[in-house]
């Protein structure tokens, strides 16, 4: 039973749960189990506290013995990003820098995650500050991909995919910034959702670059995603950049999974040079499948997409230069060199220095740079020109067509070491999620096959306007249903199985 | 002709409170240099009269009203603390100007 | 090493100064800038901090809508036009007492523009432009230990406490301020005055300068008499009274002048003010020209204040100190001069407060700026401070008016009351300080001093009436002052037949 648990979605948990087949302590237990056996090879939490876990799941069951009526995910374990903080567990953001570091506050998410009854079994790893695409900018090492341990489960968010992924939680929450949850998912076979700038609340999420940074979930169905999406999004007042409007009615579009007549239209600018011809194949086939399922489809050409790499990678590291700042060594966290004679200046210097990641310092020497006087109106000042330019290119495709479909990712998960001393090849990774942080609207990715040379899942990403989130899991959950019916199951279920070691 | 100097990479250093050694100042000279030069394709689209976008979605005025709400205990605010005394955060000696 | 410095009136007449004002005003709200802590002055280190003001991880800021309309109003009575949509900035620089190691404010989009403020000096108008008002955060509070001075500098390590961080802070800089001549120390301080008089008016904020929720830094170049180019300017910082503002500007034109007549150059720099010395020195000249990055404060949307909105803000202004003082000035008859001393003495409001209370304007303005000065004179302490209110004097003053004391009763009773004897009436009542106002005791007392003094009788039976006040002080002093003196003066003239 353990181990069958494991392997039910999250939605099949809740409702073994709120029908009192398993209780929430039986299900979080059999998470655990499997984290212990396999999570040595994987490396997708940075914390896990049975205990905690276990304390949380039991207050589920109690609340619902004493008749008290529950959210629809209640009981249900959630793999946590480690850049939400936790009043109860530590939270690093992957970072040496905040290593041990208590948080005296739960995020807005955290909290959320909590009032629902889920159960947040552990902290997962991420690139240092959500800053890469592989994990492997964790200051406490990669996580690995569950479809092929050499290779990266992505990032930021490659902590939450790799769990999802390998049956370590039904949920996991993630942060998308550049692509941090679409591009993991997409090479760890997942569903991942990046929801509409201000749908999620960023309040206790460790800032990147605030006017991109979105929290959004893990699921390894799509309905599961929208479960949790619905679960902790919404208005918040702790955030000024939050959204005052109901949650798109993600659930019902999940479960609705119907095209028909719906127009979609395929970025012309994202596809074809410098995509892997196995991701660039399913994504074609998953197109056609669209257009068999009733969708009208149609190319359309957004022209400024081919800058919003350059674009993102100078509004991105200008924020995270200023957000980065307070790690400083004076009121908590790392503090090196403090001799009674070095100046605060000197130790915050030398603690900045050693107590962030190679990526890390690039990127705030980078923002520094086209922040500083002199270079601001040729860099971030014509990086947030170039920002508009995008958002009328969305603009201009949504009056066309409903959604815009692409390839998640130009290629499949890349070996562990591959592209860590070359940031330029890292960093396209994000070619397609990234237009979509810079505009703020709805993006998700659904599995859609393997690629033929590596036999590694790809993913199809789905974007819709700001607050129209529905419309991208509705297409998600088309496109699963009809795969599903195709392969005869998930996608997941071709993936090897780990071996789980004794415990 | 590089986009940027060492030199300007060690001002950066000093701006952005990094204390790096000659040797990762070299090699992030050359990254940079790298990385600015393809950043700077930015130029190439935006005219003058793009209005720029520093907020993806159009919200304005956003506030709270002015209420109190309870503030953390001294005791958690200096939990993280790396040292404290008097109930206060203590710091290294400070150069900077006189305040 | 104190600087050389140029005796004022001959630097006067070698140079034009050119003044800029920078003020900081903390705003009076329950709750900070961006989180719901409280700004309550004096509280415990570190208790009045939360994960938003300590700058910790995760956390964002929300602005707070009465520091807004705060920032409105003082823009509003500044004359400023409030701009229609406008943004917080990040300026990132480095330093302990900042949390976030950037401070929220504005830079290129300031929320009030171009306004100005009259004030006036020895019977002359000034107007000071106002180049702008925006809206920032303050910064927490270092104590510096070790060394010899508790200053920063020699200390061996610093205590901070962010209590403050956070509170909100309007900035408010003038356009240069030119023309002013001999007066430019006296119109800095005047316009230093009008402006806290103006922000208290509003009621936005208590501009205490010695609790530093007002605190000015001033700008002062030279220029060469007959020369259209300003000098290089210097920026003087912890400047925490009215009478340092005067007194910075001062050293500040006899120092550059004296830097200037040796053939040096005025370097722009900060510098600090000394209250004990009235000088200034330099701050630490820095190795680099600071670069303060400001870019658009992403965590905060932008604010686009709607015309109603403002509107609904200008109609809920109170009368402005300038209306005021022309009012009060019309209804108490006052002559320039006599509103100019009420105002310096901080004697305005509780002079109105008296009148509110049923008390005519002048015997108001009489105790306050007579009796009641001296004594807070003699206390050392401000007008306001002493423990006396304004209904209290309006009560001794009808106690006079309607017969019941006369002015020298009056005073012991003020004196009664600032022993903290209670109010006016227990004074009175328990001293025994009423007039005797009973006639037949009245006149048999004047009966007794006309026989004492027969000769002084006489000559008032003659004719000469100046000679009763004689008798009148006896019948006074026979009361231990407690008659009433007119009425023993009819009592008197009528006894002798002058009436």
């Amino acid at each position: 039973m353990s181990s069958e648990l494991t392997r039910r979605t999250a939605a099949e948990l809740a409702e073994l749960i709120a029908s009192g087949q398993v209780s929430a302590v039986e299900v979080t237990q059999a998470h655990l189990d499997r984290i212990a056996a396999v999570d040595g090879q994987v490396k997708a939490f940075l914390h896990v506290d049975a205990e905690t876990a276990l304390a949380q799941a039991r207050a589920v069951d109690e609340r619902r013995a004493a008749g008290e009526r529950l959210g629809p995910l209640a009981g249900v374990p959630v793999a946590h990003k480690d850049v939400f903080t936790t009043a109860d567990m530590p939270t690093t953001a992957g970072s040496k820098i905040l290593e041990g570091w208590r948080p005296p506050y739960d995020a807005t998410v955290t909290a959320r995650l909590r009032e629902a009854g889920l159960v947040i079994i552990g902290k997962t790893n991420l690139d240092e500050f959500a800053m890469g695409s592989s994990t492997e900018n964790s200051a406490f090492g990669p996580s690995h991909n569950p479809w092929d341990l050499s290779r990266v489960p992505g990032g930021s968010s490659g902590g939450s995919s790799a769990a999802v992924a390998a049956y370590e939680a039904p949920l996991a929450t993630g942060t998308d910034t550049g692509g941090s949850i679409r591009q993991p998912a997409a090479v760890t076979g997942i569903v991942g959702a990046k929801p509409t700038y201000g749908g999620s609340s960023r309040y206790g999420l460790i800032a990147f670059a605030s006017s991109l940074d979105t929290p959004g979930p893990f699921g390894r169905t799509v309905l599961d995603a929208a479960l949790l999406h619905e679960a902790f999004s919404g208005h918040d007042p702790l955030d000024s950049t939050s959204i005052d409007r109901p949650v798109p009615p993600v659930v019902e579009a999940a479960r609705r999974a119907d095209v028909a007549g719906l127009r979609v239209g395929v970025v012309k600018e994202l596809g074809g040079e410098g995509y892997q011809p196995g991701v660039q194949a399913r994504f074609n086939e998953a197109v056609e499948l669209l257009e068999s399922l009733g969708a009208k489809v149609a190319e359309v050409s957004c022209p400024h997409f081919t800058y919003a790499l350059p674009a993102y990678y100078l509004i991105a590291p200008s924020e995270c230069s200023s957000n980065l700042a307070r790690f400083d060594a004076m009121r908590y966290g790392l503090r090196v060199g403090d001799d009674g004679v070095r100046s605060a200046e000197e130790v915050m210097a030398l603690t900045r220095a050693q107590g962030f990641g190679a990526e890390v310092k690039r990127r705030i020497m980078l923002g520094t740079y086209a922040l500083s006087s002199g270079y601001y109106d040729a860099y971030y000042g014509k990086a947030q020109q170039v920002r508009t330019l995008i958002i009328r290119d969305f603009e201009a495709a949504f009056e066309q067509v409903d959604v815009l479909v692409s390839p998640t990712t130009p290629t499949t998960a890349f070996p562990i070491g591959d592209r860590v001393d070359d940031p330029m090849a890292m960093y396209l990774a994000d070619l397609a999620t990234i237009p979509s942080n810079l505009a703020g609207n709805a993006a998700i990715s659904v599995p859609c096959g393997l690629a033929d040379e590596d036999g590694l899942p790809v993913g199809l990403q789905v974007m819709a306007p700001p607050l129209a989130d529905d419309r991208v899991y509705r297409v998600a959950a088309a496109v699963e249903k009809a795969l599903q019916d195709r392969w005869g199951g998930p996608l997941l279920a071709k993936a090897p199985e780990l071996v789980e070691v004794d415990r | 002709m590089s986009a940027i100097t060492r030199d300007e990479v060690a001002h950066l250093a000093r701006l952005s409170r990094l204390a790096l050694g000659e040797e990762e100042l070299d090699h992030l000279a050359a990254q940079l240099d790298v990385i600015i030069s393809a950043v700077a394709r930015v130029q190439e689209v935006a005219a003058e009269d793009i209005p720029p976008t520093s907020h993806a979605l159009p919200l304005t005025n956003v506030f709270r009203p002015d209420e109190v709400r309870p503030s953390l205990s001294p005791e958690q605010a200096l939990a993280g603390a790396p040292a404290a005394e008097e109930q206060r955060f203590r710091v290294p000696r400070i150069l900077g100007e006189e305040a | 090493m104190s600087a050389a410095l140029m005796p004022y009136e001959e630097a006067l007449a070698k140079y034009e100064p050119v003044l800029g004002v920078e003020t900081h005003i903390e705003l009076g709200t329950a709750s900070k800038m961006f989180c719901g802590c409280p700004t309550t002055f004096g509280a415990p280190p570190n208790t009045q901090v939360c994960p938003v003001c300590l700058g910790l991880p995760g956390s964002l800021p929300v602005a707070n809508k009465a520091a807004i309309e705060g920032i409105i109003k003082i823009g509003l009575a500044l004359n400023c036009t409030i701009v229609e949509w406008c943004r917080f900035a990040r300026k990132n620089y480095f330093y302990p007492d900042m949390p976030k190691n950037f401070q929220i404010s504005q830079y290129d989009e300031p929320l009030c523009v171009d306004g100005h403020l009259d004030v006036e000096v020895d019977g002359e108008t000034y107007r000071i432009g106002i180049e702008r008002v925006h809206m920032e955060e303050d910064t927490g509070k270092s104590l510096h230990v070790g060394g010899a001075t508790g200053r920063i500098h020699g200390a061996d390590y610093s205590l901070v406490d962010y209590n403050r961080a956070g509170i909100p802070l309007v900035e408010i800089v003038t356009k240069p301020i030119t023309g002013t001549g001999d007066k430019a120390p006296l119109v800095a301080r005047a316009y230093a005055t009008e402006l806290r008089e103006l922000v208290r008016a509003l009621g936005v904020s208590d501009v205490r300068m010695e609790e530093g929720s007002m605190r000015c830094d001033i700008n002062v170049s030279l220029a060469p008499r007959g020369s259209a180019e300003w000098g290089t300017r210097t920026e003087t910082k912890n400047v925490n009274s009215l009478r340092s503002v005067e007194r910075a500007v001062r050293h500040e034109i006899e120092r550059q002048a004296a830097v200037l007549e040796s053939g040096g150059t005025v370097v722009q720099e900060t510098r600090h003010f000394h209250e004990d010395t009235g000088t200034t020195t330099s701050g630490r000249s820095k190795e680099e020209a600071q670069d303060y990055r400001y870019f658009p404060e992403p965590d905060l949307v932008p604010i686009a204040p709607s015309r109603e909105w403002v509107e609904e803000l200008r109609a809920s202004l109170p009368e402005l100190p300038a209306a005021r003082r022309r009012r009060v000035q019309a209804e108490w008859g006052l002559t320039d001069l006599e509103l100019r001393d009420v105002v310096n003495a901080g004697a305005l409001d509780l002079i109105e407060d008296t009148v509110k209370a049923g008390c005519a304007p002048a015997p108001a303005r009489k105790w306050w700026m007579n009796e009641l000065s001296r004594r807070a004179a003699e206390q050392g302490v401000e007008l306001s401070d002493l423990p006396i209110t304004p209904r209290q004097v309006a009560r001794i003053q009808a106690l006079i008016d309607e017969g019941s004391l006369n002015d020298k009763l009056a005073r012991q009773v003020f004196e009664g009351v600032l022993a903290g004897e209670g109010d006016p009436d227990q004074v009175v009542a328990a001293r025994g300080l009423k007039i005797v106002s009973d006639e037949g005791e009245l006149s048999a007392i004047v009966d007794q001093v006309i026989a004492d003094n027969a000769e002084v009788a006489e000559k008032v039976r003659s004719g000469k009436v100046a000679a009763a006040g004689a008798l009148v002080g006896a019948v006074m002093k026979a009361t231990r002052g407690q008659a009433d003196a007119a009425r023993a003066r009819e009592l008197i003239l009528e006894k002798l037949g002058a009436s």
